[in-house]
């Protein structure tokens, strides 16, 4: 009897929770479709899922536009080129930010863009624009390049010379020490890939046999890369040489990037054809290649500004200057080759 | 009755056949007229199939074996233990599957604790993990189908001079077959979509259906291959949910009676130390890897360098980035998970009614189209919404309810799985009873099935909660402004360099173990000990 009288009370208690827990369901649930559903006024911008720009920046956006900013993230560069590409005059945003040259022709070819030539693409921006018919459907906004990463603390403690180019690592001195990304999964492994296919056109896979021989680990992204397996990584892991940017060392300054063979990676903004607010889209991509957003673009994003004489953050100009010269391809050859590329990559990998 | 078939079907067919087959469409209507035959041949569909199916089954023998000691554990100890197990067992479950490969790249990893395995970037290191986040289906299965069982038989057994171990073959193990298969099917199945898990773990080097339709949609942007793909996966679940039907015995719809634990004693006390050291070390290990590295991101050097620790990742939760903090993502992620628990709840439990109601054919039929949409890439269930949405006027395209309403079609095969089984074990003869003195419908479902059955609603709905809230995977290509969620904040965090942005990835990952342990708690505690298939 007693037993049964316990289990009725936990059976109560239960019925009540339950009960409890569906309304509070219910009232959150009605407090939330409350939120307004106007949509003049707003501009909406679909982006990556790294994109970060300070509060203070998006305020003054607003104030200066009279325009309230939604953000909308999409995944990574690839997934957000993508998404805009499969349907092409029906947007779900009116603007696009994160496409870079290495996926720019997707929604070219796919006619998801909007031509406008920006009134502020000036002060050396307008030299990363694209070419040919895509030159006004994509304005760029920063640069990021990708460079080979090597641990220069962890060399002078073994009292090594560091390698100080792309074509030491093939060297059997540096035999097992470097880490690079699988390009059909990550960015800057696509960013590295394609160096090497600029800097030896006829060689590039004789290059890459060479890597293999020397014993190259591949990752998958550049998160495990560079934090796991990179010694001057947050992990502190094995490897002293590792793909990654020109601007890393900016965060971990024991670290120095190769600057003779980076491949430059621009990113771009746009109006998407057929978007609600395209007036609203087109002081966005303005505002982008403003003096603020350029200013916060190092720190909010690790990339640097296009547009000449942006002040950098004090430990970019010490420690992660710009490459002077970047090997560079074409946004076409890109999309034209990217798939047999990778595949030849593959099978020289071995993967 | 009607409504009870109509409204499921509505849904499957809204929010995922619709979209679905608009993909499909798209692919051959771009295809330059290259066949299926064509396009499985070009993607290596059948080395990829095998493979798939290979680390599956792989994983899913290491999830049995891994969690069989949980399981006697669950089935032997005090009430209060066997709750805490449950818990323990059920936060992996819901981890973003970036984290899980994160941390156990640092286990096994050169320079961590189980480096010497050698496991690092092998096949291993993936059946491991999967191991990890799918051992809950099983100890929540088969543990409380065990704990619940009528121990008489096994104890006549014994009185009539059978060993412990011959009337645990003969009496116990018979009747845990059904639940053990059920468990199998489902982890097989998570293990055959799972995608961030080999994405990390296998290093690009080991490639299944699932991250081979990623690649082909978003690397090479090769639509009809990835549908090519994503229908050789369709099928495959097809297969393996049919199979399992016809494979599981018809569990005994007997109402579940509360066992009274037996004191442990001699070896079953030793036993159960090992079996919770096990658990323990299983299960707290990786995820106390992530709760090390939210303080110390800095994992090489001297512990004692007071530099190395920092609080920085717990500071920043409350720092606006693009004007939201963690914080107020994680309220966007609940609130989006609860609007998703209500539909799914809807969905799920009108689905069992009409799956308890019917027989046959039909019956594996609706068994199979309740599972399937845990089955398909969430590559092609986000294009397929991104087509669809564009053909729509901007004002549906634009509904709030679109993300909970991808997380609920996630979320509704785990709530049928869990109700289905509670509205079976309902005697039959009560609702007779009750019709026949004259009861309405309605009243038999008010007075009889629903005071016996609403435990499982309270477990089925903080399942949909938890795994609308962890999904990420199908909410990325529906995202709208302001639906950042929990999982995609953690993968921004961890695409920065320095220690503050790892701090932070790992605080807000143990924000989420953190909500999600809450809802784990309030569900076990309404569950207490009454058994339930999940």
């Amino acid at each position: 009897m007693q037993r049964w009288g316990r289990q009725q009370r936990g059976q109560r208690w239960g019925r009540d929770a339950v009960t409890i827990a569906l309304g509070a369901v219910l009232v959150a649930s009605l407090a939330s479709a409350c939120g307004s559903s106007d949509t003049s006024g707003e501009v909406t911008l679909l982006t990556h899922d790294s994109f970060a720009l300070p509060d203070s920046v998006i305020a003054d956006f607003e104030k200066q536009s009279g325009l309230t900013l939604k953000i909308a993230k999409s995944g990574d560069a690839g997934q957000l080129a993508s998404t805009i590409s499969l349907t092409p005059g029906r947007p779900k945003a009116d603007a696009v930010y994160g496409i870079d040259n290495t996926f720019a022709s997707r929604p070219v070819s796919a006619n998801a863009l909007e031509a406008y030539r920006s009134p502020a693409l000036t002060g050396g921006a307008q030299e990363y624009s694209l070419t040919g018919a895509a030159k006004d459907q994509l304005t760029p906004v920063d640069r990021g390049d990708v460079c080979i990463n090597v641990d220069t603390a962890w060399f002078a403690q073994r009292n090594i010379p560091a390698p100080t180019s792309v074509n030491d690592l093939t060297d059997p001195r540096y035999k097992g020490e470097t880490v690079v990304m699988d390009p059909a999964t990550s960015s800057p492994g696509m960013g590295f890939l394609l160096a090497t296919i600029a800097q030896f056109p006829a060689d590039w896979q004789n290059y890459w046999r060479a890597m293999r021989t020397n014993d190259v680990s591949v990752e998958a992204g550049w998160d495990t890369g560079y934090n796991q397996q990179f010694s001057g990584g947050e992990g502190k892991g094995p490897k002293p040489i590792v793909v990654s940017y020109a601007s890393s060392p900016a965060a971990n300054p024991a670290t120095k990037a190769l600057l003779d063979s980076c491949f430059r990676q621009v990113e771009y903004v746009g109006v998407l054809r057929g978007a609600a607010n395209t007036e609203g889209a087109k002081k966005l991509v303005d505002f982008m290649l403003g003096e603020q957003v350029q200013q916060a673009l190092p720190d909010s994003m690790y990339v640097y500004p296009v547009r000449d004489n942006t002040p950098l953050p004090e430990s970019w100009a010490k420690n992660a200057p710009l490459p002077e010269s970047t090997v560079e391809l074409s946004a076409a050859s890109i999309a034209k080759n990217r798939e047999s590329w990778q595949q030849q990559w593959r099978t020289i990998m071995g993967r | 009755m009607g409504a009870i078939v109509v409204v499921p079907l509505l849904f499957l067919g809204v929010f995922f056949v619709w979209p679905v087959g608009a993909l499909i469409r798209r692919a051959f209507d771009v295809s330059d007229g290259a066949g299926l035959g064509a396009l499985l041949a070009r993607t290596d569909a059948w080395g990829l199939l095998g493979f798939t199916l290979a680390q599956a089954a792989g994983s899913t023998v290491v999830a049995l074996l891994v969690a069989a000691p949980i399981v006697w554990l669950v089935a032997v100890a005090a009430p209060r233990w066997s709750t805490a197990l449950m818990v323990l067992v059920t936060v992996p479950f819901v981890l973003p599957t970036v984290v899980v490969g994160m941390a156990f790249r640092a286990l096994l990893g050169r320079g961590g604790p189980l480096a010497g395995l050698g496991w690092d970037g092998s096949v291993w290191s993936i059946l491991a993990a999967h191991a990890f986040l799918n051992v809950a289906v099983i100890v929540r299965v088969v543990g409380s189908v065990w704990r619940t069982m009528d121990p008489r038989a096994e104890q006549a057994a014994r009185t009539l001079g059978a060993t412990p171990w011959r009337a645990f073959r003969t009496v116990v193990l018979p009747r845990l077959a059904a639940p053990v298969l059920a468990s199998s099917a489902l982890v097989f199945l998570f293990c055959a979509s799972s995608f961030g898990v080999v994405l990390i773990l296998g290093n690009g080097r080991w490639q299944t259906l699932e991250t081979a339709i990623y690649t082909q949609a978003i690397g090479y942007f090769d639509i009809p291959a990835a549908v090519a793909l994503s229908m050789v996966q369709i099928v495959l679940v097809v297969i393996v949910v049919g199979a399992a039907r016809v494979l599981t015995p018809r569990t005994e719809a007997v109402a579940a009676r509360s066992a009274v634990p037996t004191p442990l004693a001699g070896l079953r006390a030793v036993g159960a130390a090992g079996a919770t050291v096990w658990a323990v070390v299983l299960l707290v290990g990786p995820l106390a890897v992530v709760a090390l590295r939210s303080v110390r991101p800095t994992s090489g050097g001297s512990v004692t360098d007071l530099d190395s620790w920092t609080l920085s990742g717990y500071r920043s939760l409350t720092e606006s980035v693009n004007g939201e903090t963690p914080l107020q993502t994680l309220q966007y992620s609940a609130i989006s998970a609860l609007w998703a628990t209500v539909l799914a709840m809807t969905v799920g439990l009108l689905g069992a009614l009409a799956l308890a109601r019917s027989r046959g054919a039909v019956a594996t039929v609706g068994a199979g189209l309740a599972l399937l949409p845990l089955g398909v890439s969430a590559v092609t269930v986000g294009f397929g919404y991104l087509v669809v949405l564009a053909s729509l006027p901007a004002e549906v395209a634009a509904w709030p309810g679109v993300v909970p309403a991808v997380q609920a079609l996630i979320a509704a095969p785990i709530v049928i799985r869990i109700i289905a089984p509670a509205l079976a074990a309902v005697p039959t003869s009560l609702r007779h009873a009750a019709a026949s003195l004259g009861a309405s419908p309605w009243r038999v479902w008010r007075t009889v099935d629903l005071p016996l059955i609403w435990r499982s609603l309270g477990v089925a709905t903080a399942f949909a909660f938890i795994i609308a809230l962890g999904e990420f995977g199908a909410t990325g290509f529906v995202a709208r402004p302001g639906t950042t969620t929990l999982p995609v904040l953690i993968g921004s965090a961890l695409n920065r360099p320095g220690a503050d942005s790892l701090a932070t990835a790992m605080a807000c990952s143990m924000l989420l173990i953190a909500a999600t342990a809450v809802v784990v708690v309030i569900m076990e505690s309404l569950r207490g000990v009454e058994g339930s298939e999940f």
